[in-house]
């Protein structure tokens, strides 16, 4: 009893500053919501997250529209001079947008082009192997702890060391290379043949990213209740349709959200491959963040108002995907409720 | 290594932006060779002499310095000091030192033949001076042609002569590739101009490719696609990205590498005793035999705040003394006249192959054609660099037909002008 007592004595004590802290922010407050009622109080504390999302978010997407309106080689606005719609209109003078060389901008098409295969081909394949990853780590292993760790593993890396890691193993002189020759296989120059180079930026975008997505998946699939592989287990039921009928339908809202956050992911592909490729051979995986990057800042032809206007475009492309995202999420939400 | 470049980039400009105290002099610097030990040691000399001037010394790649710092430069930002190889290009960017050196006059003996490279059209200002002069050239690895029993060919070798031998050596030897000349504008230069090429119009501005620039770099490619070239360097990026095919000629893979002079002390110390190497200085075309000059110059930038410390370190560092040790120590040749006029440099290394090959390359700078003299200081050379390398390294790769990668050149630099508001 007398534990209990002292216990609440020390809880009060150590209480009192915080009570007289919030006594003092209580009395402008108090005035505050006198003057700007409920919801006007709503305003005020969403005031400083809202400072920062103007700031660093809505400001440079709004100059960044501005530069896309103006032409010239000048970083500073005031010494760029406006052109209305021009970039875009460079943008889009195509004979025809299949065939990008008869493209005015063709390394944009060609870099549109290239990514929306890199898209189709990494978020599908993406898709099965995190599925199959979970699916195999969600089953009772030896070392099952141990094998999560090595799929998830290459998510911690940076993308520098990722395409560092590749390019030291797919260049003349690498490690690939050094394997097949003791089998007497002649060495291959990987990382300058069209089809090999992006064969290989989808196989390294899959294996730096795959754990993440099958860590959610794996999350997924544990959620399902055993009850029901129980009784399908008692009625007999073969593996393929208890995945078919039980674990696919139950995993599809996860699914969804990998779908979506691989998709995002791929449009923004850059940075790994920058290291791993540079873009080459050609223009073989230039992919749109290379683009922008290497049109506003890198090259010695740079643009910074194309850049702004093709990077103007990339991110509507993310806004609908984003959207779709968020559609899945509120639906999401309503089937639970339900 | 890019993204290295980038992140690294990204860190100094952040460094960068934090406000410089008083006495304060930060300089970009980037190294091909010793020269970034020897600017250490320089510098720490300085600050010795001069204790109330902190110089604060940034080791970058070449890349942050090429991509990088003209995108500080165009916000108004940057060091005090940058050692830069796009020199012209930027020259809007450099801080007049005229009023704030010692001696303006000593400025305009000893480094007024490159003034021009370094500063805007019809300006009289002083923005720096060149750390080396260099120029464009061969090397040959000796020992392979000597094991592979093919004579080096002589000063007057054309290109295709050097294609032919350097190919039996490639045979003989099992190497990868007969020859590699760096994925760059100004080294594919020499050759364009030795075949007669001549990038500048009658009104100062760009020309479209002649007929001397197309029968060279048709060559270039057909060599790139029947192996004789290294297609791995000019395949291996899009855009203008710069790539040297210094390694695989370091590492005995190639028989003929055309780069340049400051490659001079990099090859002697990588390369050490592994084998002999020559410089060979240029091939020749139909019209001549020249290399491209050019350099890498240390400049001040207008945007400091501390110009007064900037001018007192680059008059310390400009003396004719300093010059000759700094020269004599990084193997690179001068770019003040008096120490050429006196002569008598004493490059430090027991390297009889990189003395040799300095010399070489002292003798070829004497055939330098009058074209390639005027384009350092030509404010559209960047832009016809950038152009040729990014449609020649696609048509190497197989995207575009030689006639479609002429055409590319020509309107790529035509719409940089118009960019420009040219």
């Amino acid at each position: 009893m007398s534990t209990t007592t002292n216990t609440s004595r020390l809880g009060s004590l150590l209480m009192t500053p915080v009570h007289l802290l919030m006594r003092i922010v209580d009395v402008p407050l108090r005035s505050l919501q006198k003057a700007t009622g409920i919801s006007g109080m709503a305003a005020f504390f969403l005031a400083p997250n809202m400072l920062i999302f103007g700031i660093f978010v809505l400001l440079p997407l709004v100059i960044n529209f501005v530069y896309s309106m103006t032409g010239g080689t000048a970083f500073f606005l005031a010494e760029r001079n406006f052109v209305g719609a021009e970039q875009y209109s460079r943008l889009f003078t195509c004979g025809s947008y299949l065939d990008p060389m008869s493209c005015q901008e063709d390394a944009f098409w060609t870099a549109v082009g290239n990514t929306f295969w890199f898209v189709i081909l990494q978020v599908t394949l993406m898709i099965l192997v995190a599925l199959v990853t979970a699916l195999i780590l969600n089953r009772d292993l030896a070392a099952r702890s141990f094998w999560r760790a090595v799929f998830f593993f290459p998510v911690l890396l940076s993308p520098v060391v990722v395409g560092l890691i590749w390019k030291w193993i797919l260049q003349r002189q690498g490690l690939l290379n050094f394997g097949l020759y003791q089998f007497g296989v002649e060495p291959y120059t990987w990382l300058t043949d069209r089809n090999w180079t992006f064969v290989a930026t989808i196989g390294v975008s899959l294996w730096a990213h795959m754990g993440f997505y099958a860590l959610i998946l794996l999350a997924g699939l544990q959620a399902i209740p055993k009850d029901l592989y129980e009784a399908a287990e008692m009625d007999g039921t073969k593996p393929a349709r208890v995945f078919w009928r039980i674990t696919l339908p139950l995993l599809m809202p996860n699914l969804l959200v990998v779908v979506v956050l691989a998709l995002i992911r791929a449009v923004q592909i850059f940075d790994e491959v920058y290291v791993l490729t540079g873009g080459g051979p050609g223009t073989s995986t230039l992919y749109l963040t290379q683009y922008i990057y290497e049109t506003g800042f890198a090259s010695a032809l740079r643009n910074p108002g194309l850049a702004a206007a093709a990077s103007i475009l990339m991110g509507l492309v993310l806004v609908v995907l984003t959207l779709i995202q968020l559609g899945i999420g509120q639906r999401g939400e309503k089937k639970g409720k339900r | 290594m890019k993204m290295k470049s980038i992140l690294a980039g990204a860190t100094l400009a952040l460094l960068m932006s934090t406000a410089a105290h008083a006495g304060d002099v930060r300089i970009m610097w980037y190294s091909d060779g010793v020269e970034g030990e020897v600017m250490k040691d320089l510098v720490g000399r300085f600050m010795k002499e001069n204790p109330g001037i902190n110089i604060i010394l940034d080791n970058v790649s070449y890349g942050v310095v090429r991509e990088q710092l003209p995108v500080q430069l165009e916000a108004g930002n940057g060091p005090d000091i940058a050692r830069v190889a796009q020199i012209k290009d930027n020259a809007r960017h450099w801080l007049d030192l005229r009023p704030l050196v010692k001696d303006p006059k000593y400025w305009d003996d000893n480094f007024g033949a490159q003034a021009d490279w370094m500063r805007p059209d019809g300006s009289k200002q002083i923005s720096g001076f060149m750390t080396q002069i260099t120029l464009t050239g061969g090397f040959a690895n000796k020992t392979l042609f000597d094991q592979a029993g093919v004579e080096i060919p002589g000063p007057k070798a054309t290109w295709e002569e050097w294609a032919a031998a350097a190919k039996k050596v490639k045979e003989s030897q099992q190497v990868p590739f007969a020859m590699a000349i760096d994925r760059s504008g100004h080294r594919i230069t020499a050759p364009l101009l030795s075949y007669g090429a001549n990038y500048i119009g009658k009104d100062g501005k760009p020309a479209p490719l002649d007929k001397g620039a197309k029968d060279f770099l048709t060559k270039f490619v057909g060599w790139n696609q029947d192996g004789s070239f290294s297609k791995d360097v000019w395949v291996s990026a899009a855009g203008n990205t710069y790539r040297a095919a210094a390694e695989d000629f370091i590492n005995g893979q190639l028989p003929f590498y055309y780069s340049g002079s400051w490659q001079v002390a990099n090859l002697a110390t990588k390369i050490g005793t592994n084998f002999d190497w020559v410089a060979t200085g240029s091939p020749c075309g139909p019209v001549t035999c020249t290399g491209m000059p050019g350099g890498a110059a240390l400049v001040a930038i207008k945007y400091t705040k501390n110009p007064k410390e900037v001018a007192q370190f680059m008059d310390w560092f400009a003396r004719e003394e300093i010059v000759k040790e700094f020269s004599e120590r990084t193997l690179f040749l001068p770019g003040h006249k008096a120490v050429v006029d006196k002569g008598g440099l004493d490059f430090k290394t027991d390297n009889a192959l990189a003395k040799a090959a300095l010399t070489k390359f002292v003798d070829a700078s004497k055939t330098t054609s009058e074209t390639a003299l005027k384009l350092p200081a030509w404010r559209w050379s960047d832009t016809f660099y950038a152009a040729i390398v990014t449609r020649v390294g696609q048509t190497i790769a197989g995207e575009l037909k030689i006639d479609d990668t002429f055409a590319r050149i020509d309107a790529d630099i035509a719409q940089k002008v118009k960019d420009a508001g040219q």
